[in-house]
Parts: structure tokens; C-alpha cells; sequence
């Protein structure tokens, strides 16, 4: 019983915590899904994100100007993934990584220094992860959550323009899409900088959630941005077929994701090993289609064979 | 329409697996030219096919396409000049997009990609008229996902986008050889039909010879990276099956007796 309240008084913290990484998990769905391109950019990106917002902030931005140039920031470091992979011929994961190295050193010049604190009593923000039980706009369960909303609607509408269409069917079948005039490469840098984009902007809003930036913020930020997309998948994939709702449904998969971290933390597993158990099960929901597959393989061919000796 | 001036390509230059897949090629085509190419595995047709479409760069040479030196184009520029229909069904369509998506995606070639709708509700009214010409039913499926239809179907409708830019020149790479016979004949029917519809200038790769003969205005046979025969007119509508194999043999096997005697 006493377990239970702990972990109703931790949900808004955990919900809100699953509508800031919604942001970057929809950047990841751009990719991994949309291009087909897995891009480990994001674990530098995401801390890019925070380092702009958090020293712009500290220099007396505006807050929401700070927001649009961690977006910016976001989207020069997903160009140079894109180059790195289109112009310079490096596979996409690769050139995620070296991007995402050379972001390592960046960010600390961003910084100035390994970490970063933005103090909620001395600067106004737009969030704080003091404010979740608050009932006002400035609750990051409010807040992001609009954000997100109109972020999915502007993505929504993005992917059904004729850029966008453009940039779906490159990812869909890049041989057909050259076959229409489709110049796939630039598409796949569009593609790559409006993930990274996203990630950075999200990024940006959980530095000021937790009143601080660092420059390992973002480390295997792509794990739990594929968790996200795969138990949205896993859960809603059945019934959500229109594009708004499917990038909707990672939404959920990050805010479930972060209940259930919650959940057994709470039930007293060691913090330590969490990684750990994300890697797990994103790699266990990783293996299923392909188990599938090979499960009605063997299963049609024994059908077969039964068929031939009767 | 098109002209291939002296256009060599070797794949794997410099390794054992050196390959010259054309071999100072030199073709005209004149518009409204609906042509059938034949020839053994390894003479050069898709090879021809995809240097035109800019799928590699070409060693030397030019390729002209309506005035054009294309040559130096990347293949998404020369795309606006040409309908491409490719022997896998799947390589054609978006199996993940609905049917009028893929439509308005093909409808676009050549044009930039703006921020305006993908697709117009006046354009899924013209697209469903469109799709009744193919008379299989899928006026009534635009929103299907083309992942759903069958190779015939995607095959069609692959050719519809082809021409739906009314492309300078239609290339259909043996664009029937994954079908069923009957589908096959189908597709065929269909492609004859857009093309004279359409008055458009088509290559046609295929290796059923009677195909050939049957379809187009002018047929062309290559071998090793060239062309070793090319009829039109009267010529070829009185060929036959029997006549292009010794033809075939014949050609080839001058060329054998040659190099046979070059050798010696």
C-alpha cells in the first residue's frame, strides 16, 4: 500500500519526464523509422540541446528564443551526419558516432565546463521538475505536453507536403524515389537535421527540468528513444495507423517507458543496473519481428513438406 | 528523341572481375519509337537501360535525350525526362504509401518539392479516373497501401506513374519477366495502350521473343555491349521467332568465328 502511494506521488514526475523524451523519441521515429537510417547522433545532440538553452538562459535570453536555438543547434549537428553520410560516402551509423564524439568536445566548449547548473529561485524557466504538482501553466506536464501536441501537428502536417511525401518514399525505397526525380540524398540530410533538430529541443527542456546541463545528459538517449518507439509500437501499432497518431503512440511508449522505470525503482531495484534493463529489453523487442519471421518460415515449410509426402 | 554516342562502361575495372558491359554503343531513336530490345544474358540491355536512367556514370560517350546532353546529369535530374518500369514489381512503387501517394509522387517528377499539399483532392479525382484505364479495380483502393496489391497490379501501376509525366522516353526493363503468363500479357496490353495513348517513345528490354516481334515499331538485338541487329517497318512485322534465333546465331557466331581467327 505504501508502495502504491510512492509511486502515485512519483507519476507526474515520471509522466512529465516521459513528455520531455516523447520530444526526442519523435525525433528518433524520424529516423529509424521514417528514413530507415538508425543515427546515433542524438546522444551528443541531446546534450547540445541542453548546453545552448542553459548558458543562453544564464545569459539572460529569451526563454523560448533559447528553446529555438537548441532546435537550431540540433539541426546543424544532424546536417553534419547527414554530410558526413551522403557527401562523404561513411555509413549512417558511423558517421551518428563520430558526429556524436566530436559533440562530446563542443558541448564542454559550450559549457565551459563538464556540468552545468541553471538554479530555478535565481532564473525564471520554463519548466522545473518542483513544479509538477503545480496547477498552472508553467507545469511541465502542461507546458511539454502542449508542445507536443503542436509539434505532432506540425509534423503531421511536414509529412504530408510534397517535401514531406518526398522524404517518406526515400526512406520507403530510395531506388524508386531517385526513378522520380527525388533527390534522396538531400532528403536524407533534411531528415537526419529535423531528428536531431527535435532531440535537441527536447533536450533543452529537461536541462532546465532537472536545473542542469551536462555533457553525459544524453548517453544511450538512443536506446530509450528506440524503447519508446517500440512499445508505442508494440501497444498501439494495431490500432494507430494515421501518421498522427502514430507518432502519438511513441509518445505513450516514452511516458509508459518512464512509469515503468519508476515502477521498479520504486519496487527497490539498484538504480545501477537500469541501463542495463533498457538495453535488455529493447534488444529482446528488437528480436521479436525477426523470431516471427523465422518461427512461420520453419513453421510454412514443414507445411509444406507434410503436403508433399501425402 | 535519344541518341547513345559511343557509350563504354566496364564494371570492376582493374580486378578479375572485369566486366565490359556495353561496348561502343551507338543507338538513334526517333520520336514515337516504341522498340524492343533482345539479346542473351550479359549483352548489355539493362546495362543500356540504366546508363540512360543515370543508375552508374558511363566510362565515355554521351547520351542526349531530346536536345539534351544528359550524360553528366545525376539520376534524380534526368528522372523528368523519363518513365522507368523495372523487372521487380517492388522496385517501382512505395509498398509502404497508399496508391494515390504514389501517384502524386510520380506526378511531381521533375517538379520541386515544395511545402504545398503532397496531394490535392482534385488531383485523387483525376487519379481515380486514371486507374480505370488499367480496369483492374484499384479506382476503387486509393488508399490502399501498394504493399497490398499483387506484382501484376504493382507492375501496372508502376507503369501508370511512368507515363503520367508524359516522359520523353518510357524505359521498361523486362518489366513482365517476374509476372504470370497471364499477367504478364496483361501488363503488356497495358503498357501497349499507354504508349500509343500517350504517343510515347519507348524501349522496351524483354526475352520473349515473340513479344518482340509483336510489340513496337522497331526491334533491337545486342550482344556483348552493342548492337548487332536492328530492324523497323515492314522488316520487322514480317519476322518470326525462327528468323531472330538464326539471325541471332548467325550474328554471334561470325563475330565467334573472328575472334577465332584472330586468335589463331
Amino acid at each position: 500500500m505504501q508502495i502504491f502511494e510512492q509511486l502515485l506521488s512519483a507519476l507526474p514526475g515520471s509522466v512529465s519526464q516521459g513528455l520531455i523524451w516523447a520530444i526526442m523519441a519523435i525525433g528518433v521515429y524520424l529516423t529509424y523509422r521514417i528514413l530507415d537510417v538508425a543515427d546515433l547522433t542524438v546522444d551528443g545532440s541531446f546534450a547540445t540541446g541542453g548546453a545552448v538553452a542553459v548558458i543562453l538562459i544564464l545569459n539572460g535570453c529569451n526563454l523560448w528564443l533559447a528553446m529555438l536555438a537548441a532546435f537550431a543547434a540540433g539541426l546543424i549537428a544532424g546536417a553534419v551526419t547527414g554530410l558526413l553520410h551522403t557527401f562523404m560516402g561513411i555509413p549512417p551509423i558511423l558517421a551518428g558516432i563520430l558526429t556524436q564524439l566530436s559533440l562530446y568536445s563542443i558541448n564542454l566548449k559550450i559549457m565551459g565546463k563538464a556540468n552545468q547548473s541553471i538554479n530555478v529561485n535565481q532564473t525564471d524557466l520554463l519548466i522545473s521538475l518542483r513544479w509538477v504538482k503545480d496547477f498552472a501553466f508553467h507545469n511541465p506536464l502542461i507546458t511539454v505536453g502542449l508542445v507536443l501536441i503542436v509539434l505532432i501537428a506540425l509534423l503531421y502536417w511536414f509529412f504530408g507536403t510534397e517535401m514531406g511525401s518526398s522524404i517518406r518514399a526515400t526512406g520507403i525505397n530510395p531506388n524508386m524515389s531517385r526513378a522520380q526525380g527525388i533527390n534522396v540524398n538531400f532528403n536524407k540530410v533534411l531528415g537526419i537535421m529535423l531528428s536531431n533538430g527535435l532531440v535537441a529541443f527536447s533536450g533543452a527542456f529537461l536541462a532546465q527540468y532537472q536545473g542542469f546541463a551536462d555533457v553525459k545528459m544524453g548517453q544511450g538517449s538512443i536506446v530509450i528513444g528506440l524503447a519508446a518507439v517500440i512499445i508505442g509500437e508494440a501497444l498501439f501499432g494495431k490500432i494507430f495507423k494515421n501518421f498522427a497518431l502514430r507518432l502519438l503512440s511513441v509518445a505513450f511508449g516514452s511516458i509508459i517507458y518512464y512509469i515503468v522505470i519508476q515502477t521498479v525503482i520504486t519496487l527497490g531495484l539498484d538504480a545501477n543496473l537500469l541501463k542495463l534493463l533498457s538495453a535488455v529489453i529493447v534488444a529482446i523487442f528488437l528480436a521479436i519481428p525477426h523470431w516471427k519471421r523465422q518461427y512461420t518460415q520453419t513453421h510454412m515449410k514443414k507445411h509444406k513438406g507434410g503436403k508433399t509426402h501425402a | 528523341m535519344l541518341d547513345i554516342i559511343g557509350v563504354e562502361k566496364t564494371f570492376n575495372p582493374g580486378t578479375v572481375n572485369a566486366k565490359k558491359a556495353l561496348n561502343g554503343l551507338n543507338l538513334h531513336l526517333n520520336e514515337g519509337d516504341f522498340v524492343t530490345v533482345i539479346g542473351g544474358n550479359g549483352a548489355g540491355k539493362s546495362t543500356m537501360l540504366n546508363m540512360i536512367a543515370g543508375v552508374y556514370p558511363v566510362d565515355c560517350g554521351s547520351i542526349v535525350i531530346d536536345g539534351v546532353n544528359v550524360t553528366k546529369l545525376p539520376e534524380h535530374k534526368r528522372a523528368k525526362y523519363l518513365g522507368r518500369v523495372f523487372q521487380d514489381p517492388m522496385t517501382g512503387t512505395a509498398a509502404d504509401m497508399q496508391i494515390e501517394e504514389n501517384l502524386a509522387l510520380a506526378a511531381r517528377r521533375g517538379a520541386r518539392r515544395t511545402l504545398r499539399a503532397g496531394i490535392t483532392p482534385k488531383e485523387r479525382k483525376e487519379y481515380k479516373e486514371l486507374l480505370k484505364i488499367l480496369d483492374l479495380g484499384l479506382e476503387e483502393r486509393l488508399t490502399a497501401k501498394v504493399g497490398l496489391l499483387s506484382g501484376g497490379q504493382r507492375q501496372a501501376l508502376t507503369l501508370l506513374m511512368a507515363s503520367i509525366k508524359k516522359p520523353k522516353l518510357l524505359l521498361l526493363d523486362e518489366h513482365t519477366a517476374a509476372l504470370d503468363p497471364k499477367t504478364a500479357a496483361k501488363v503488356l496490353e497495358i503498357s501497349d495502350k499507354l504508349i500509343k495513348e500517350n504517343g510515347l517513345t519507348a524501349m522496351m528490354v524483354t526475352h520473349n521473343m515473340k513479344d518482340a516481334i509483336a510489340y513496337g515499331n522497331r526491334l533491337i538485338m545486342m550482344n556483348e555491349g552493342h548492337i548487332i541487329f536492328d530492324v523497323s517497318g515492314e522488316e520487322k512485322k514480317s519476322l518470326t521467332v525462327e528468323a531472330l534465333i538464326q539471325k541471332f546465331s548467325q550474328t554471334s557466331g561470325q563475330e565467334f568465328a573472328n575472334d577465332r581467327a584472330l586468335l589463331s
